[in-house]
C-alpha cells in the first residue's frame, strides 16, 4: 500500500517537471502533496496530514493557477 | 555535456543524503525531551492532543515567531499588489451547478474549520489547520460566487484581533506567574473542551488570523488577476 503510494508520488513529481503544460504540471504538483499528507497518516501525524493538504494541496494550487492565468499556460 | 555532470552531481548529492539518513534509527526517541512531553504533557498543560500542547504552550514563544512570519508575508504581499490594484473588469458568472455547490459547501466547509480549531487540544489538528482549511473555503467562493468579496476591513480587523489576543494573554501570563505564555486559567478535566486553560484561547485566535490572512492574500492574488 505504501510502496504504491510512493511510487504514484514519484510519478507525479516527475510529471511536474516534464509537462509543458503548466496547469497540467500543477495539478501533478498537488498530487504529490495529496499523497504526502495521506502518507503522513499512515506515520500516525494527523497534525501534519491536515496542514499539507489544506496549504499543500487546496491552497498553493489555487495561487499558483492564478498566476498561470495571469501569465503563459505553456512552457517554451 | 552540461546534462551528464548535473545527473552527476544530482547522484552524488543523493548518495549523500540517503546515507546519512540511514544512520539515524526511524521513528525511536532521540530525546529526553521527546518522552517527557509524551508522558507529562497531559498532566501539565491539560491539552490530550500532544502536538497542540507542544506547539502552545511548551513551545508557544516559538509559535508566535510562526505567527509573526506568516503575518509579514501577508502584508508584504499586500502591500506589493495594492499598487498595481486596478478596478476589477465585468465578470462573467460561473454555471449554475458551481454556484449552488458553492453555496452548500461554503458554511460546511467554514463549520468544519471551525471544529478543527476550536478542538484543538482535543482532536488531531489546530489554528493552523482550520485556519487553512477556512481560506480554502473562500477560495471555493472565489470559483462560485465570483461577485462576491470578503471585506478587507473585516479580515485586517479579524487578523489584527487575533495577533493582540496572543499577544496580551502572554502578557497577561507575564504579570501574573513571571513568564510569557503562562497557562494562568485553571487547567480542567483533561477531555473536556473547556479544558487546557489559555490553549483553546490562543488556538482560536491564531484560527482567526491564519484564516483572515491566508483568504487575504488569496483575495489580493484573485482581484489582480482580474
Amino acid at each position: 500500500m505504501v510502496s504504491v503510494l510512493v511510487f504514484l508520488m514519484l510519478l507525479g513529481a516527475v510529471a511536474a517537471c516534464v509537462f509543458r503544460d503548466l496547469i497540467s504540471a500543477v495539478i501533478a504538483a498537488a498530487l504529490v502533496s495529496l499523497i504526502a499528507s495521506i502518507l503522513f497518516y499512515f506515520l500516525q501525524a494527523p497534525d501534519v496530514a491536515m496542514a499539507e493538504a489544506a496549504i499543500g494541496a487546496a491552497l498553493t494550487t489555487a495561487i499558483f493557477i492564478v498566476a498561470i492565468r495571469r501569465t503563459d499556460r505553456y512552457e517554451q | 555535456m552540461r546534462k551528464i555532470i548535473t545527473i552527476l552531481l544530482l547522484s552524488i548529492v543523493a548518495v549523500g543524503i540517503s546515507l546519512s539518513l540511514a544512520k539515524i534509527p526511524f521513528g525511536q526517541p532521540k530525546t529526553k525531551v521527546g518522552t517527557r512531553y509524551i508522558d507529562k504533557g497531559i498532566e501539565e498543560t491539560g491539552a490530550v492532543n500532544i502536538v497542540t500542547s507542544v506547539v502552545v504552550s511548551y513551545r508557544g514563544f516559538d509559535t508566535l515567531g510562526e505567527v509573526t512570519v506568516l503575518f509579514i508575508a501577508a502584508t508584504g504581499l499586500g502591500a506589493v499588489l495594492r499598487i498595481a490594484k486596478t478596478k476589477a473588469a465585468a465578470i462573467e458568472p460561473a454555471s449554475f451547478v458551481l454556484q449552488t455547490g458553492c453555496r452548500v459547501l461554503f458554511p460546511l466547509i467554514l463549520v468544519f474549520g471551525s471544529y478543527i480549531f476550536i478542538h484543538g487540544h482535543l482532536t488531531p489538528g489546530g489554528g493552523f489547520q482550520g485556519g487553512a482549511i477556512i481560506a480554502s473555503a473562500f477560495v471555493l467562493i472565489y470559483l462560485g460566487c465570483r461577485e462576491k468579496r470578503i471585506s478587507e476591513k473585516m479580515s485586517t480587523t479579524l487578523e489584527s484581533l487575533g495577533g493582540v489576543i496572543f499577544v496580551v494573554v502572554g502578557l497577561i501570563g507575564l504579570a501574573v506567574g513571571g513568564y510569557f505564555l503562562l497557562n494562568f486559567l485553571p487547567k480542567g478535566q483533561p477531555y473536556l473542551l473547556l479544558s487546557a486553560g489559555i490553549i483553546p484561547v490562543i488556538y482560536i485566535a491564531i484560527g482567526f488570523k491564519v484564516g483572515s490572512e491566508l483568504a487575504g492574500i488569496i483575495d489580493n492574488l484573485i482581484e489582480e488577476s482580474q
